[in-house]
């Protein structure tokens, strides 16, 4: 019987450490594994002890790509723990931080990490030797949704402003006034993203995905939102652990994650877009349209043509914020030092990569007790494998070179994210 | 670096290593959109996994790494990486410090790995994370969670160039001052680790009107037991001006046990 074994040893264009290993017999997959090798960071174990105000300054580093939505899901968690509530303008700021590091992390992903393999280049360097002007495209997007999270986070990597209880100082409408002109520019290169890559020659595959995303009664969902799926599932966020449990498997130091129902799904740009079109803004709207893409979308390859809306979408939604700050009045709450008793609180947000859930139980002393962190790579680590082991029989007839290249390109569908998923995991139990 | 064959200077051979860490040093890097394209005409870029498939055996002329030691494979990839490269730089508080997860260096590893993994027998992870200089040579050091666009440019700039690069070696509070930012210590007695940490960011915290938290690390020379003194004054607790020097730079010498030289005085 004819086997034949695919290895990767160090899958590039991924954020942090992974490698893939696939055998194959007779156009079947009999083992298809994502490994993340990532050294692991023991994040849920040193934030034991921590006071709640430094929970979003060391949360921020488990990653460099998307430290905002750490952030974010982190204060919020905390803030619903310790019953705060921030004024809508605090609110806004937030969304708009957010929508920065979808700019920043989109742009980068679609440009610099994806785009090569579907025009056959190893990388965007090689890519920009024989056609510039998108990857300056690529470049000066990317340059503007860091720009973005300056001016609302202090740094574009690990910003500093955020907080819990809001923000430490709020922006100058000025200074966010004057991204505009170069806001303007964006939105028509965003729609110009959407053309570029729906052109794009995509490898065949469906698969009858469970998407799973937030889900807010107006708008595109990033900051808050109900827990939703494409079969049914429609939950408050603090109901996440009833639902989706989490498993330890020897050859990853990710945790991966699993409809208890179900088993795997998928979040992300591809999830978010499918379960919430009807809420995209009207430029992103037309930009799906005039690309000729229905939804649902059910081909992982295509997730680069569901980034690239969401990159319309952000640079409008930003546009629409910054046209109606105000600064806000109270930009942060006091956050108690002392509690009569232990609290809870849960929180999740719409990172980059598909939602991004914590949980946190603060004792009486305002010192954190517990820690859980669910990130999005570990949620789509069950279902990049099930697209590794659909590609079989397609795989069968390719050179190992080829059939290499196809598997990797099919990994970074998923904008994994290693640093991430190592960084998290939490009390997982496999039986057996 | 010229070739001796034809006389030409081929261009120097530039890697990018990561480690334990969070990738945001490396992103440092993608982050000088202007001067990417020109830095990457200038250098040849042999392996940066983050960026690209294409991978260019060794030695390298330049190795940028990343990141702490925290598992027995990595501190192997560390003696090869630095057999490799003539100049070996490292980036950032992890590489340079043991960055965020050094914290583990004050616990009981297997307790926390217990912790934060259900089968901990799975998981291969050394007591302590450390940084890079502390198992090979470092030609180097790139400080910051994460490093300055500018002193990476910096870096790599003078490094073509064959200079030695210019970096500070003085406190946050001189730039603090330069930048004109009113003094959160003093004026609101807010506590800020601006007097033991050194310069880079350009005071970004203290204009925000929050204490700095230290993500450049200590400054030469550093007096962190009479900054502590001072905490105390303002009303800290013991463990919390602990907590203060117990971030990303926790395990660089002079920030490691302030907590405990003050409450033993
Ligand atoms: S030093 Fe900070 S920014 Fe750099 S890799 Fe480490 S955690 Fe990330
Ligand atoms: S002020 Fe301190 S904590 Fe803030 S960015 Fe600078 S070095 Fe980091």
């Amino acid at each position: 019987m004819r086997e034949r074994t695919l290895r990767v040893d160090y899958l590039a264009r991924v954020e942090g450490e992974g490698a893939l290993h696939l055998r194959l017999r007779k156009g079947e997959a009999v083992e298809a594994r994502l490994e993340i090798f990532e050294p692991p960071r023991l994040f849920e174990g040193f934030l034991r002890g921590r006071a709640c105000t430094e929970v979003p300054d060391l949360t921020a580093r488990i990653c460099g790509i998307c430290p905002a939505s750490y952030q974010m899901s982190s204060t919020q968690a905390l803030e619903a723990a310790l019953g705060l509530e921030v004024e809508p303008a605090v609110r806004d700021l937030r969304r708009l931080l957010h929508l920065g590091e979808w700019i920043e992390s989109h742009a980068l992903h679609v440009y610099l990490l994806h785009a090569p393999d579907f025009l056959g280049f190893d990388d965007a360097i090689r890519l920009a030797r024989q056609a510039p002007d998108p990857v300056r495209r690529g470049l000066r997007l990317k340059k503007l949704g860091n720009a973005v999270m300056r001016s609302v986070g202090g740094r574009e990597i690990h910003p500093l402003n955020p907080c819990v209880g809001g923000f430490y100082r709020a922006p100058e409408r000025e200074d966010l006034v004057a991204l505009l002109p170069e806001l303007e520019w964006a939105l028509e290169a965003a729609r110009e993203t959407v053309r570029w890559v729906a052109g794009f020659t995509f490898p065949e595959l469906e698969r009858p995905y469970e998407f799973v995303a937030l889900r807010h009664p107006q708008e595109y969902p990033v900051n808050e939102g109900r827990v939703v799926s494409s079969e049914g599932l429609d939950i408050p966020v603090a109901e996440y652990e009833e639902h989706f449990e989490e498993e330890q498997v020897p050859h990853s130091t990710a945790l991966r994650s699993r409809l208890r129902e179900r088993g795997a799904y998928l979040v992300g740009p591809l999830a978010r877009l499918n379960l919430n079109a009807d809420r995209l803004s009207p430029p992103a709207r037309e930009a799906l349209e005039e690309a000729g893409v229905e939804v649902p979308i059910r081909n992982p390859f295509r997730s680069i043509v569901a980034r690239s809306v969401e990159l319309v979408e952000a640079v409008a939604g930003v546009m629409v914020l910054i046209e109606r700050y105000r600064p806000p009045e109270r930009p942060r709450l006091p956050v108690p030092e002392a509690l009569p008793e232990a609290v809870v609180g849960h929180g999740c947000t719409e990172a980059p990569r598909g939602i991004l859930y914590h949980r946190y139980r603060v004792g009486a002393d305002g010192l954190v007790e517990e820690a859980r962190i669910v990130p999005p790579t570990a949620q789509n680590q069950a279902s990049i494998e099930e697209d590794l082991r659909s590609l079989a029989p397609a795989l069968a007839g390719m050179d190992r070179a080829e059939a290499t290249w196809l598997c990797e390109q099919a990994i970074r569908n998923y904008d994994p994210c290693m640093s991430c998923s190592a960084h998290f995991l939490t009390l997982t139990l496999e039986e057996g | 670096m010229s070739d001796p064959r034809n006389g030409k200077r081929p261009r120097p051979k530039l890697a990018v290593w990561k480690l334990a860490s969070c990738d945001g040093c490396q992103l440092s890097l993608l982050d000088c959109e202007d001067e990417l394209l020109a830095v990457a005409g200038a250098v040849e870029i042999a392996s940066f996994p983050e960026v690209s498939r294409a991978e260019i055996a060794g030695p390298y002329d330049v190795s940028l790494v990343e990141g702490s030691i925290t598992t027995p494979h990595d501190l192997e990839r560390i003696q090869e990486v630095r057999r490799q490269s003539r100049v070996l730089v490292a980036i950032g508080a992890c590489a340079t410090a043991g960055g965020i997860q050094a914290l583990r260096n004050f616990a009981d590893v297997q307790g926390l790995v217990g912790a934060v993994y259900g089968r901990p027998e799975y998981i291969r992870t050394l007591e302590r994370s450390t940084p890079v200089s502390d198992h090979v040579p470092v030609d180097y050091e790139l400080r910051g969670c994460p490093i300055s666009k500018a002193q990476l440019l910096e870096l790599v700039t003078a490094l073509l160039a064959g200079r030695a690069p210019d970096l500070p070696t003085s406190s946050l509070c001189q730039e603090c001052k330069q930048m004109g930012v009113v003094c959160v210590m003093v004026a609101h007695g807010t506590p800020c680790l601006g007097p033991v940490t050194q310069a880079g960011c350009g005071a970004l915290c203290p204009a925000l009107g929050r204490g700095c938290f230290g993500c450049f690390g200590p400054m030469e020379a550093p007096n962190p037991d009479s900054l502590a003194a001072r905490w105390r004054e303002l009303g800290l607790t013991p463990e919390a001006v602990e907590r203060g020097f117990h971030t990303f730079n926790a395990w660089a010498e002079p920030f490691r046990d302030v907590a405990r030289r003050e409450d033993g005085r």
